[in-house]
């Protein structure tokens, strides 16, 4: 091993202030030689703790090292053995937070990039134009339905399928890819990705039925009759209000709406695409996650002269990945901290025109850790906006609970399941994801669609339930 | 799936499917509706089921040409394939034995109202329907109405055709002459909704409306479609569309409506210059 380099190789970029005029991705990604360079500085400790802090238990050592010998097809088969959307992970997993975290680097200098690398070994693959498909068991003949493709329900169809179950995944919406299609921008998880990896998928015996609503089309007790077992990965798809005044006004999105329209149905390329949006001169997002800081940031390409965060704690609370925040900073987001909406307020046309906010301070930690934010009586003040985007975040999707007989729920409408198994109180049937956890993220529902598909696997092997 | 089995052309701006569509033709139920979209570039139309016939596999759509989306529907040929059919969405319409109902139609309002009063028949109710259009090439749907119905009446606004006036004006009518009436179902245009509602609000009369906001997916994921009804915020896509006409905020709903009058104008002027001239 050469001797330490304290800082992460850095990834290239596309600079702020061409970025934010277009939907093209942000980073451009690692070049062969920038990979490797990023390889050599991982310790390839005996007992590397990174695992630990991976939801899907990547050998990431392993990986790296196939990186570092500049073998990138045994770098992408070792991320496979564990992780079916390595491109996808790589870009949107909150690496700060699990593997990085715990990098033994990381205590004296920066963490190996292990994300990026992770992205480098997937984009490679996809370079080369070939993909291996995995070696698959033989066929079981039992089937699977899954529900929702979704990061959980996809991830739990490629574990399914490897182990030789027949799977078919059903879609309410007319793409596969769940909050990864219609709702992380094209500028962060470009569409052609996440369609690739689907691909894989159905290039492993994946089949895909989309616009088709279980619990609408057919209900989860139909769809038992024709398979084995089910698993229910429908994710956190209601949408959060504050339930203050003026929030029905013209102009007023739910960031669902606000994302939905521009990634899934490309809104952003209007007249060309039917679905119009409003596209606002200044743009207010509420929230302080992933959600507002994407919100935020479509709304600077969608050419807004000012996008400003509002968010009611300061900027340590904020729960957006640092990338995301260093972005939006780059990109000219503004940011209200320590502050809240009260009310809105319209102009003679029932168009949303001013967001009254109050001032907040911090107090006493709450129980989430943080410090609970307080109003600061008489603090009200009014911020001119056209258009405004409500990211406070969302609830488990009842379309599926409140069609399905003996399916317990929990008080915010998540399904109840054993977190060991997935497993739900209604037999043979199966929930991972946001809609058992609520609103969280991509490789916390991958994780859980992993634990999901091994529990399934034992189920239709012994049947016991 | 999806492929369009038989068009017709109701009148000018009007025409009726009847689409190929299995599954959701076993389940619909009446109040019930689908989302459409055309093809790759189109957008997200929610559709009210006007008929389901499960044995055939086929569900009843009818719409009327007013913006870019639906000329282009109307554009479609018996054969062609619709890119996606979503359904059947929404909860379906109370059918009850009220007694004495009215069911009131306004435009191609009368085609969502149709599935509705016939049930309501079919379950014993004594059904009086008024059907309303602006003149008299534009009243749909008058047989299978007439078929439905112990007591249909038609109004035109220019006099064409039956009563001269509005669905609401034949509604004060018969109230006048003393009918007891125990519950109200108007769809139609939301202005006509709003009227019906005040004209039945003074006698205590039940009335539902079926609302028409935008949506996008139609399965409670993004708001759009908010309504305000009792003063709370509904989705209407989850929660409707049938609400009870007496709580509904209409001018909230007029205005919702009109959040992309600037770009449908743009979209339907494109599409005129461009490929939609040829067609």
């Amino acid at each position: 091993m050469a001797k330490l380099i304290l800082k992460k190789t850095p990834m290239r970029e596309q600079p702020p202030e061409e970025r934010i005029h277009n939907f093209n991705e942000v980073p451009y990604g690692y070049s062969e030689e920038e990979a490797v360079a990023e390889a050599n500085r991982c310790l390839q400790c005996k007992d590397p703790p990174c695992i630990a802090g991976c939801p899907v238990e990547i050998d990431i050592p392993g990986f790296i090292n196939q990186i570092a010998l500049k073998n990138f097809q045994g770098a992408i088969d070792k991320l496979k053995e564990t992780n079916f959307l390595p491109a996808i992970c790589g870009r949107v997993c909150p690496q700060e937070d699990q593997c990085e975290k715990y990098c033994v680097l990381g205590k004296k200098a920066e963490s190996v990039a292990i994300g990026r690398l992770e992205r480098f070994a997937a984009d490679w693959e996809a370079d080369k134009g070939k993909v291996k498909i995995p070696p698959q068991a033989n066929p079981t003949g039992k089937k699977v339905a899954v529900v929702g493709a979704g990061p959980a329900g996809l991830t739990a169809a490629g574990e399914l399928i490897k182990r030789g179950h027949q799977v078919t995944v059903f879609e309410a919406l007319h793409k596969e890819g769940g909050v990864l299609v219609y709702g992380i921008p094209e500028f962060r998880l470009p569409k052609a990705i996440v369609a690739r990896e689907v691909d894989f998928l159905r290039q492993m015996g994946v089949e895909f039925v989309a616009s088709f609503v279980v619990g609408k089309t057919q209900t989860v007790d139909e769809l038992l009759e024709e398979f084995d077992t089910l698993f229910l990965g429908t994710g956190a798809g209601l949408p959060w209000f504050m339930q203050i005044p003026g929030e029905n006004l013209n102009g007023i999105y739910s960031a669902n709406e606000y994302l939905t329209r521009v990634n899934l149905m490309k809104a952003y390329l209007f007249p060309q695409y039917d679905t119009p949006i409003v596209r606002g001169k200044r743009v207010a997002t509420s929230g302080g996650g992933n959600v507002a800081m994407d919100s935020a940031r479509t709304a600077l390409r969608l050419g807004a002269e000012k996008s400003m965060i509002i968010y009611r704690r300061s900027r340590r609370e904020l729960p957006a990945r640092i990338e995301e925040i260093e972005h939006a900073e780059e990109e000219g987001v503004k940011f209200e901290f320590l502050t809240l909406p009260v009310a809105y307020h319209a102009d003679k046309r029932g168009w949303v025109k001013e967001m009254e906010c109050i001032r907040m301070r911090l107090g006493e930690p709450d129980s989430s850790g943080r410090r609970r934010p307080l109003p600061i009586e008489g603090s009200n003040f009014k911020i001119p906006v056209d258009v405004v985007v409500v990211a406070i975040g969302q609830s488990p999707n009842p379309l599926v609970p409140s069609t399905t007989p003996g399916l317990e729920t929990g008080k915010h409408g998540n399904i109840t399941t054993d977190v060991a198994t997935g497993r739900t109180s209604k037999k043979a049937v199966f929930a991972g994801g946001d809609i058992a956890t609520g609103a969280a993220t991509v490789i916390l529902a991958m994780g859980a669609g992993k634990i999901a598909a091994k529990a399934i696997n034992e189920y239709l092997k012994t049947g016991k339930w | 799936m999806n492929r369009i089995l038989k068009k017709r052309v109701l009148t000018s701006e009007i025409k009726l499917f009847e689409v190929e569509t299995p599954l959701i033709a076993k389940r619909a139920l009446p109040g019930q509706f689908v989302v459409l979209r055309l093809n790759e570039e189109g957008e997200r139309i929610p559709m009210t089921i006007v008929e389901a016939r499960p044995e055939e596999g086929v569900i009843l759509i009818i719409f009327q040409e007013v913006g870019k989306s639906t000329k282009q529907m109307g554009t479609m040929k018996e054969g062609d394939v619709i890119a996606d059919v979503i359904g059947p969405l929404g909860v379906p319409s109370e059918i009850e034995k009220f007694g004495r109902v009215v069911c009131i139609g306004g435009g191609v309002g009368v085609a969502p109202v149709y599935p509705i009063t016939k049930a309501l028949k079919e379950m014993g109710n004594y059904v009086i329907s008024i059907i309303g259009a602006r003149s008299k090439d534009l009243v749909l749907l008058e047989e299978r109405m007439r078929a439905i119905s112990d007591e249909l009446y038609i109004t035109t606004d220019d006099g064409s055709y039956g009563q001269k006036g509005f669905v609401s004006d034949e509604l004060q009518r018969l109230i006048d002459q003393g009918k007891k009436i125990d519950r109200a179902i108007a769809i139609g245009p939301v202005i006509m909704m709003k009227v019906v509602s005040e004209v039945t609000r003074p006698y205590g009369i039940k009335t539902i409306v079926s609302l028409n906001p935008i949506m996008v997916d139609g399965t409670g994921m993004c708001g759009a479609c908010r309504v305000e009804v009792g003063g709370e915020t509904k989705f209407t896509c989850v929660d409707g569309p049938d609400f009870d006409g007496h709580l509904v905020n209409f001018d909230l709903l007029m205005n919702r409506l009109r959040i992309y009058e600037r770009e449908e104008k743009i979209a339907l002027e494109e599409y005129g210059q461009g490929k939609g001239r040829n067609l």
